[in-house]
């Protein structure tokens, strides 16, 4: 079983060396010219104001939490799906269940408003 | 079949006897042949982004009226190679205050999440790079290094823009996951196994016919996932110019560029392998060439597809495009989920099978095209009371000292 | 040594330089990115271990969610750009003689284990071909989830589990008079 994995493993560096190859023969063979407004920030030819960082919405964050929330339910979700010829029908009745009260998770973030781009 | 298997077996001897003469311990062949496939799949994946990429201008031009790339070589086969060579001569600029560390590894760290996902994918019944029991979960983690890519390129240039269009991109990314990881249930659930070349196998009938609707909620998240219009709001020009990646340039902006290519052509692929039969079709299983041609004759009207929405249909704000996916994608594919487990474990070795499935899901579209029906009527009838609003009155003091 | 030792060293190397990496970098950001090769890390050892699953669910839940989660958490309420945060406080020395207590431990309880200077030997399970283990493995597994005589109740409160946490999360983050 291990073969299979030593496949992705080697395809882990060959997937990165291959990539990274014409980015330093990119930084061989440039021309290098760099002055103060070429490197600045580039904003439409608008001097940058202040700092880059900015209060980003609390709304990116609350996405992000559903999402993780749903992601380790789906999970469980899988071996099921894998099992599917073994399980009695209530054991699929089970999973039912248990995506219902997924569904309820999201019934509750919906009628919450947290779901709402405001 | 037989050739295939004397093949390979040649090709072992050979290395046994060039690590012998090298005096390197032989159990090393393995480790030569794998990377020999590694080798050759990933320099497949990368050489096909030379002619997607002309392919895409190419029907891209012809939508809208125009001839696209002409001038280099026959039917301007050459320009890719062109645009190569311009980018691998530009300045690379660094923009100051830059974080230069993840500034250089994140376009990589793009291309390796999209090549990473060719490493499961059976081309024909004998010939994938590897066959492991967690494919297909396999390919949605893979795609969470894509993220991370994304994250580090906006954080890392120092630039406003980089930064809110990272931080569109992440969460439109990781909204669109949960339907896609929901409808990627559908065919591990249908095939039995989470092995890509298992879920191939398993579908004498396309899971299309049994899940259509899942296939095509699976087709949209994945657009959604690649970031191409109607879902490209990462990169809407009017308004954060171009993203995530606006401070790079060279040959940096070109590894995004390819990952993107390659993504389109790999949600494609995907879609082929996981709905419509993949390599699957007549005399397929004797001849591994025909089933290679069958994947991509399939992929590539799917690329089509991909390069059709993207001429034909405008951006979506971004209220909209995550009201859409969590108002309706995943609820439906929940739905979905339910429906297809229960019916297919009551009707299992059932000749009625195909027909129930496939019936439930045109119930099941029936009920959300009425639902939808009824909710846009609702809204519409909102808007009509709504107050018109004046033209021209100052608004109230406090607000304008805030 | 065989390759397998080899690699085994090579990432726990990699899991602990970048963990240490995580705890002393100032930049927050930083340690994130780290954090991230480290739970990677972790992904290989579930690999030499032969836990396929486990390991891609520990790239999918871990780099994947809980990662980006964090990163998002520290863009939205630091200032990114700022390398001013204090690692270290007045109790990094008992947090330290702590530390070296539990890992001595470890290592005294994990001696006296007969196990643990033997070498495992590669997973198999009588009459099923080693090329269809992992598949028979996530089988059983999906199987004693829903099994009654088995995990089922654990199953279902995991899932009440998770949609308390959602509730919590929208309680705590979200606020309607915005």
């Amino acid at each position: 079983m291990l073969d299979n994995w030593l496949f992705i493993g080697l395809f882990v560096l060959i997937a990165a060396v291959f990539p990274a190859t014409p980015i330093l023969i990119n930084y061989f063979i440039i021309p290098r010219k760099p002055n103060s407004i070429k490197q600045d920030t580039y904003e439409c030819g608008v001097e940058t104001v202040g700092e880059t960082w900015v209060q980003f919405k609390v709304q990116y964050y609350i996405y992000a939490l559903v999402f993780l929330i749903f992601d380790v339910e789906t999970i469980f979700l899988y071996p099921w799906a894998v099992a599917f010829d073994q399980l009695a029908f209530f054991a699929v009745v089970e999973g039912v269940i248990f995506i219902l009260i997924l569904g309820a998770g999201l019934v509750y973030a919906w009628r919450k408003g947290a779901l709402e781009w405001s | 079949m037989e050739i295939w298997d004397q093949l390979g077996e040649w090709l072992a001897n050979l290395i046994k006897t060039i690590l012998g003469a090298l005096n390197l311990p032989l159990d090393w062949n393995i480790v030569v042949l794998k990377l020999i496939g590694v080798v050759t799949v990933a320099t497949f994946g990368l050489l096909l982004v030379i002619l997607l990429t002309w392919i895409e201008r190419k029907v891209a031009a012809r939508f809208q009226d125009r001839f696209g790339p002409n001038r280099a070589g026959p039917f301007g086969l050459l320009q890719a190679i062109a645009d190569m060579i311009k980018l691998i001569t530009k300045e690379d600029i660094t923009p100051s205050g830059a974080d230069k560390i993840a500034f250089n590894i994140a376009p990589i760290l793009g291309v390796v999440s999209v090549l990473l996902i060719w490493a499961v994918i059976p081309f024909s019944s004998v010939w994938f790079g590897t066959e492991i029991n967690v494919g297909v979960l396999y390919i949605a983690a893979v795609g969470s290094f894509g993220v991370i890519s994304i994250l580090m390129a906006g954080w890392s240039s120092n630039n406003k823009y980089a930064l809110l269009g990272a931080f569109r991109s992440v969460a439109q990314l990781v909204s669109y996951e949960v339907p896609l990881f929901l409808t990627l249930l559908v065919p591990v659930l249908l095939g039995r196994t989470m092995g890509v070349n298992g879920i191939v196998k398993a579908q004498d009938t396309w899971f299309v016919i049994l899940a259509p609707l899942p296939a095509l909620i699976f087709f949209i998240s994945s657009l959604a996932e690649i970031g191409r219009t109607p879902f490209d709001l990462l990169e809407a020009e009017s308004e954060i110019v171009a993203g995530f990646h606006i401070e790079y340039s060279g040959m940096k902006y070109a590894m995004f560029m390819a990952g993107e290519f390659l993504h389109a052509f790999t949600i494609a692929v995907l879609t082929a392998i996981l709905f419509f039969g993949g390599w699957q079709g007549p005399g397929a299983a004797e001849f591994p060439l025909l089933g290679l041609i069958y994947l991509f004759a399939k992929s590539f009207v799917f690329y089509f597809l991909v390069i059709w929405i993207r001429t034909t249909l405008p951006r979506v704000r971004i209220d909209h495009m995550l009201a859409f996916n969590w108002k309706f994608l995943t609820p439906l594919s929940l739905v979905l989920l339910m429906v297809t487990a229960l019916l297919e474990k009551a009707f299992e070795a059932d000749a009625l099978r195909i027909p129930v499935l496939f019936g439930a899901n045109l119930l099941v579209l029936i009920i959300t095209v009425q639902i939808l029906r009824i909710v846009s009527k609702r809204q519409q009838r909102e808007l009509k009371t709504f107050e018109p609003r004046p033209v021209a009155v100052p608004p109230p003091a406090e607000e304008v000292s805030a | 040594m065989t390759a397998l030792q080899v690699i085994f060293l090579a990432t726990a190397a990699m899991i602990l330089f970048s963990a240490w990496m995580v705890v002393t970098r100032r930049n927050l950001v930083h340690a994130a990115l780290y954090l991230v090769l480290t739970l990677f890390g972790v992904a290989v050892l579930f690999v030499l271990l032969e836990a396929t699953f486990l390991a891609v669910v520990q790239v999918l839940i871990y780099i994947g969610a809980i990662a980006i989660l964090m990163i998002f958490a520290i863009m939205l309420t630091r200032r990114v750009a700022s390398d001013d945060t204090v690692v270290a406080n007045h109790n990094a020395g008992w947090a330290a003689m702590l530390a070296v207590l539990v890992f001595s431990s470890l290592v005294i309880i994990m001696g006296a284990w007969s196990q643990f200077t033997t070498f495992a030997s590669p997973l198999t399970r009588p009459g099923v071909p080693s090329n269809e283990l992992g598949q028979e493995i996530v089988a059983e597994l999906g199987q004693s989830l829903v099994d009654p005589d088995a995990y089922v109740i654990p199953f279902e409160v995991a899932s009440v589990l998770l949609l308390a946490a959602l509730i919590g999360a929208i309680v705590v983050a979200w606020q309607k008079d915005k």
